[in-house]
């Protein structure tokens, strides 16, 4: 541990434990959870500070995924500040209280660990869990650090609670969640400042009776989906705000998304999750031998930050996406989603690269094979190219 | 033992103009039990024919707050309220997940029997009209052999789930049955559940016209038929183990039970008396162990 200047002190923890360690000083209320590898240690640290004292807040310690997100729609609707941790199979579990959470407007934070779904079974790292929510309503960010884990909590906790949309902050399985680094944890009075208690200005109250989410005819439930709606575009302001404030509090800053290098590349390279950290360095060596290439970070996927995604393909030669995860039918998720925002507004190809599915490794032979292939590769035929797959 | 709701004190709680069929029991029990419990109360509602009758977005039904939530969510979403309003600093107010049996028996089951285990402090209240009548009469596992149903268009093969056993098994501090045809003791048994500290579970009977096919100005009668053939005995157990039966009408004939509804029609002579043996083993059992129940603690008394 050591102390830094500006009163935080930096230590070193995994993915999981940044996560535990910005929930307990978010001053959260309710966590209710279900253990599932590899989001374990998430929760068992949370139940140590809960036993220990050390945080104030109620821990149900449920039965299933199922029960942890209703549970928190309870507690969120009596308005509490609430918490849970997931992956894959559970939040698969959780799929129909994900979109009850969102269409109730429960400010509701989770962790997803990013862990492939069965069958075959798997434990290791890939997007299709939480990219399978894609449509229930939640706001999602994508980390590359534990620094960033940790910030991003504090991070959807405002947003969520500002535009009461619930929020998922999502990890790789193991490269992030049970990977070490130094994380600076700020001082809690500073935190307190940023984010300050939930109050919500409609819950359960038994002196002003009312129903929530019963029964809306043709005739109201249209509104209520606009507003959701309406609320993810507010979201896309709010994010950025909380982003700026952040910097100003904590002097860190990620964006929705990040451009790294050029803004007139020959090649584009975008990227979400801890990938990103490794396409870094193969891009600054690349660059150093004289290539022309940039990355783009895709931070936050819901709302989809289309106009900065038009920015910054603008001038780019080629988009080249690096999807974890396979839409069956369809190809690479993230390029579809990009191929949505560029069409009719950017004219350039945008070329898919299936890898890493499952936690095999994305190394940085990976990426500069996806780089070759792109740099060759002059169609825009919208199929997905599969990197690294045996015959 | 033959009291009427209208006689009974306490506010009345919910509004005329509910969306019930004629003769709805279900309708019965919520009036008769936040008579019982009072404006302090949440109602956590999942998918039942109370999502129904509480009315369509913007009304309700009730004059206290009702918390809507999906099927099999009754007692996880309202273990969640009670942890939010204790983290806000009210221990008072009652909690209480209201589900059918469909919500109960089968698809909320899991979460139920979790929050049993963690001995929550909520107060659930099953009311039973032994079918899924919202969606149109299907069977469920709180239908009883031998019932009509649209998915047993015959007659329901195998027994309905013991659902006091199941839940004084995981040894909570109360679980009772009651009836929307004996309110003063249903309302007594919601009472003395509210002062209880944990998880207490009231399974009310609630007759349903158009399930059970009986004409709609019968429903306290059916009622109070299924208690005097031992259909559905009134019962307490605590902590598990203390067995307790209400003050009960003397003993009828399951056959006039079952001749006076519909859904039952089908059934023979020989089907019949095998209800009847069937009862009443069930029966024997119950007083057994209300026999052999130990004495209730002295802080009980």
């Amino acid at each position: 541990m050591s102390k830094n200047k500006d009163g935080s002190e930096t230590i070193v923890i995994t993915g999981n434990h940044a996560v535990s360690y910005a929930v307990k000083m978010a001053r959260t209320q309710v966590v209710a959870a279900y253990p599932i590898t590899p989001q374990t240690q998430v929760v068992e640290l949370l139940s140590k500070f809960c036993e220990d004292g050390i945080m104030d807040a109620r821990f149900i310690k449920v039965e299933s995924e199922h029960t942890s997100m209703a549970s928190l729609i309870g507690a969120s609707s009596a308005g509490a500040r609430t918490f849970t941790a997931t992956s894959s199979q559970g939040l698969a579990l959780m799929h129909e209280m994900l979109h009850w959470a969102a269409g109730a407007r429960n400010p509701i934070v989770m962790a997803n660990i990013n862990r492939a779904l069965g069958a075959p079974w798997s434990i290791w790292t890939d997007q299709n869990d939480s990219l399978s929510q894609r449509d229930t309503g939640w706001i999602q960010y994508y980390c590359e650090s534990n620094q960033e884990v940790f910030d991003t909590v504090l991070q959807a906790y405002r947003v969520a609670e500002k535009v009461l949309v619930p929020v998922m902050l999502v990890m790789d399985a193991f490269v992030l969640s049970h990977t070490a680094e130094p994380v600076a944890i700020p001082a809690q009075e500073k935190i307190d400042g940023y984010l300050p208690p939930f109050k919500p200005s409609i819950k359960l109250d038994t002196n002003a009776p009312a129903a929530y989410h019963g029964l809306a005819t043709p005739d109201f439930y249209m509104e209520f989906r606009k507003k959701l709606q309406d609320a993810q575009d507010k979201a896309k302001t709010v994010i950025t705000q909380a982003d700026d404030e952040f910097a100003s509090v904590f002097g860190r800053k990620y964006g929705q998304v990040e451009l790294y290098g050029s803004e007139n590349p020959d090649i584009l390279l975008v990227t979400s999750g801890t990938v990103t950290g490794t396409a870094r360095e193969v891009i600054d060596e690349q660059n150093a031998a004289g290539k022309n290439i940039a990355l783009l970070k895709i931070r936050v996927f819901r709302p989809f930050p289309s106009s900065q995604v038009r920015e910054a393909c603008a001038r780019a030669g080629k988009i080249a996406v690096l999807d974890r995860n396979i839409g069956f039918g369809v190809g690479g998720i993230f390029a579809q989603e990009i191929r949505a925002a560029l069409y009719g507004h950017v004219d350039v190809q945008v070329q898919s690269y299936i890898a890493g599915l499952g936690g095999r490794d994305i190394t940085p032979s990976t990426i500069r094979e996806i780089l070759s292939q792109a740099e060759t590769r002059d169609e825009n035929n919208g199929e997905s190219i599969w990197v690294g797959v045996k015959e | 033992m033959n009291s009427v709701l209208t006689d009974l004190d306490g506010a009345e709680l919910v509004h005329p103009g509910h969306l019930g069929c004629q003769g709805c029991g279900a309708s019965l029990v919520m009036k008769s039990v936040l008579k019982g419990l009072g404006k302090d109360s949440i109602i956590v509602l999942p998918a039942c024919c109370w999502t129904v009758l509480a009315g369509p977005f913007p009304n309700s039904a009730v004059d206290v707050p009702i918390l809507h939530t999906a099927f099999e969510t009754a007692a996880s979403t309202a273990s969640g309220v009670k942890a939010g309003l204790e983290a806000l600093g009210d221990t008072k107010t009652t909690v209480v997940p209201w589900a059918g049996d469909g919500g109960t028996f089968d698809i909320g089951f899991q979460a139920l029997s979790g929050v049993a285990e963690r001995n929550d402090d909520l107060l659930y209240i099953c009311y039973d009209n032994e079918a899924y009548m919202n969606t149109g009469i299907q069977q469920s596992s709180a239908t009883p052999h031998g019932a009509w149903t649209t998915t047993t268009p015959k007659s329901k093969k195998g027994n309905k789930k013991d659902i006091l056993r199941v839940l004084a098994a995981h040894q909570i501090p109360y679980v009772a049955t009651a009836s929307v045809s004996y309110p003063d003791d249903l309302v007594a048994k919601v009472k003395k559940a509210k002062a209880i500290k944990g998880f207490r579970f009231i399974h009310v009977l609630a007759p349903c016209p158009p399930g059970w096919k009986f004409s709609s100005e019968m429903t306290i009668k059916l009622g109070r038929m299924a208690v005097q053939s031992r259909v559905f005995p009134l019962v307490e157990v605590e902590n598990g183990r203390t067995y307790k039966l209400s003050p009960m009408p003397d003993k009828t004939p399951v056959a006039k039970y079952l001749r006076a509804q519909g859904r039952f029609k089908s059934l023979d002579r020989q089907a019949m008396k095998e209800i009847q043996a069937e009862i009443d083993y069930r029966w024997e059992t119950l007083l057994q162990d209300c026999e052999r129940s130990p004495a209730p603690a002295p802080s009980d008394t």
